[in-house]
């Protein structure tokens, strides 16, 4: 992935973009966070190894969670895409710094126990809300039948 | 990887209705083609929703590129998500995780006969219910009173009217975060009279975030498909009499967030 982010500095042609026509109303962050972060995960034959969809949904739970703290940690991937942003101009070793980062970060998560199943919310992942602002915090929600 | 097109699998549905390959016959995959059903080997049932996408964008060292173009990546999960959306609409689908790709559809196939038991479990699970996403924003924050609104009390000094500004800002966030706080209970009290499922998701508070305020709740739930109204408006009502909230409750989704499957094996060594 770190060679990856350093081709972006290219521009990709257009034509990989694929083509669609919108339907939905959803929002980007509320589609991103479904097809990103849930759903089913099987194995496919093109491996974007485990690792690296990890690393993917990692950058864009920050993206949609907090890019202050995204960028406390290092990550600024989008910083480099010139539709994001006019700063680009980082040096590719650091961007492998900061993946080599990202991938023991992932490491150490990936050392945690598995994710709990959903049907135990009480039980969900500790994530750390970025920010410091007090949260609301319903009681858990409906039992399972 | 000399084969100029991939698969691409985007869900897993339970019969090959006439209905399912109809509506699948007039959808457009993430690339372009068209979308199609494909049957086990063994068996009819579970079935593949798949489209040919080409190898040259989706082989695993373009797909290392593209997925960190936050354009390509908009536009293949909205697609993705078109897909599924538009067939949830039929039947329940189980929603595969985005980019989930084959060499060609025998891959599939193989895939859903080693995997049938745990997809017919799955999807019989989730029959007949949908997910419905519930977003609780705390609005704006009240706009701190500029000097020239209250004159300050001339006994206080500057500081001391200062802080007391200060305190009385404090004081509106608390009260907003109380407020929040019972109108979250309220959303857990009518929703365990609909929902059978329950997920928390992060808050969304980044570029990504659309909408106002401050979001504060960002659940699901896995509710049956006759129960949806009744949930949406209760949903709605739970913030009634607590200014300074707003509910948001989106879907009918697919169940994406209440399809989790655990293969007996996962075969790779960096499973979680």
């Amino acid at each position: 992935m770190s060679d990856s982010l350093a081709n972006r500095l290219g521009s990709l042609p257009s034509r990989s973009t694929p083509p669609y026509q919108p339907t939905s109303s959803a929002s980007l962050a509320d589609i991103l966070e479904r097809v990103l972060d849930k759903g089913v995960v099987i194995a496919g034959d093109i491996q974007i190894n485990l690792l690296d969809i990890e690393l993917l949904t990692i950058k864009l739970r920050l993206l949609i969670a907090s890019v202050d703290k995204a960028k406390e940690m290092g990550i600024d991937w989008w910083e480099h895409d010139p539709s994001l942003s006019s700063r680009a101009d980082h040096s590719t070793s650091r961007l492998e710094e900061e993946n080599q980062r990202l991938r023991e970060q992932i490491e150490a998560l990936r050392a945690d126990a598995a994710l709990p199943p959903v049907s135990a919310p009480e039980a969900t992942t500790p994530r750390r809300r970025p920010g410091k602002r007090p949260t609301a915090h319903p009681r858990p929600g409906p039992g399972d039948t | 990887m000399s084969d100029a097109s991939l698969t691409y699998a985007y869900a897993v549905a339970r019969d090959r209705t006439p209905a399912l390959a109809a509506e699948a016959g007039t959808l457009t995959g993430v690339a372009g083609a068209p979308v199609r059903l494909l049957t086990p080997d063994r068996t009819t049932t579970p079935v593949a929703v798949v489209s040919h996408v080409p190898a040259e964008d989706f082989h695993e060292a373009a797909l290392h590129r593209h997925l960190e173009d936050l354009g390509w990546l908009e536009a293949l999960a909205r697609a993705h998500h078109g897909v599924i959306e538009a067939l949830a609409a039929h039947t329940t689908v189980l929603p595969l995780r985005l980019a989930t790709v084959y060499l060609d559809d025998d891959r599939v196939r193989a895939m859903l006969d080693d995997n049938q038991k745990l997809f017919l479990d799955g999807l019989e699970r989730l029959r007949g219910h949908v997910e419905l996403g519930v977003k609780l924003y705390i609005e704006a924050e009240p706009r701190p009173p500029a000097a020239t609104d209250a004159p300050p009390d001339p006994a206080l000094s500057p500081g001391r009217a200062y802080l007391r500004r200060r305190r009385t800002e404090q004081d509106a966030r608390h009260d907003a975060h109380r407020a929040a706080e019972e109108a979250a209970q309220r959303i857990a009290v009518s929703a365990r009279a609909h929902a059978v499922q329950w997920a928390r998701h992060r808050v969304q508070e980044g570029e990504l975030a659309t909408g106002p305020g401050q979001n504060v709740v960002n659940d699901a739930y896995l509710v049956p498909a006759d129960h949806v109204r009744a949930f949406r408006e209760e949903t709605m009502h739970a913030t009634d009499g607590l200014p300074g909230l707003r509910v948001d409750v989106t879907g009918p989704w697919a169940p994406y967030s209440f399809a989790t499957l655990t293969p007996p094996e996962r075969g790779t060594a960096s499973a979680p």
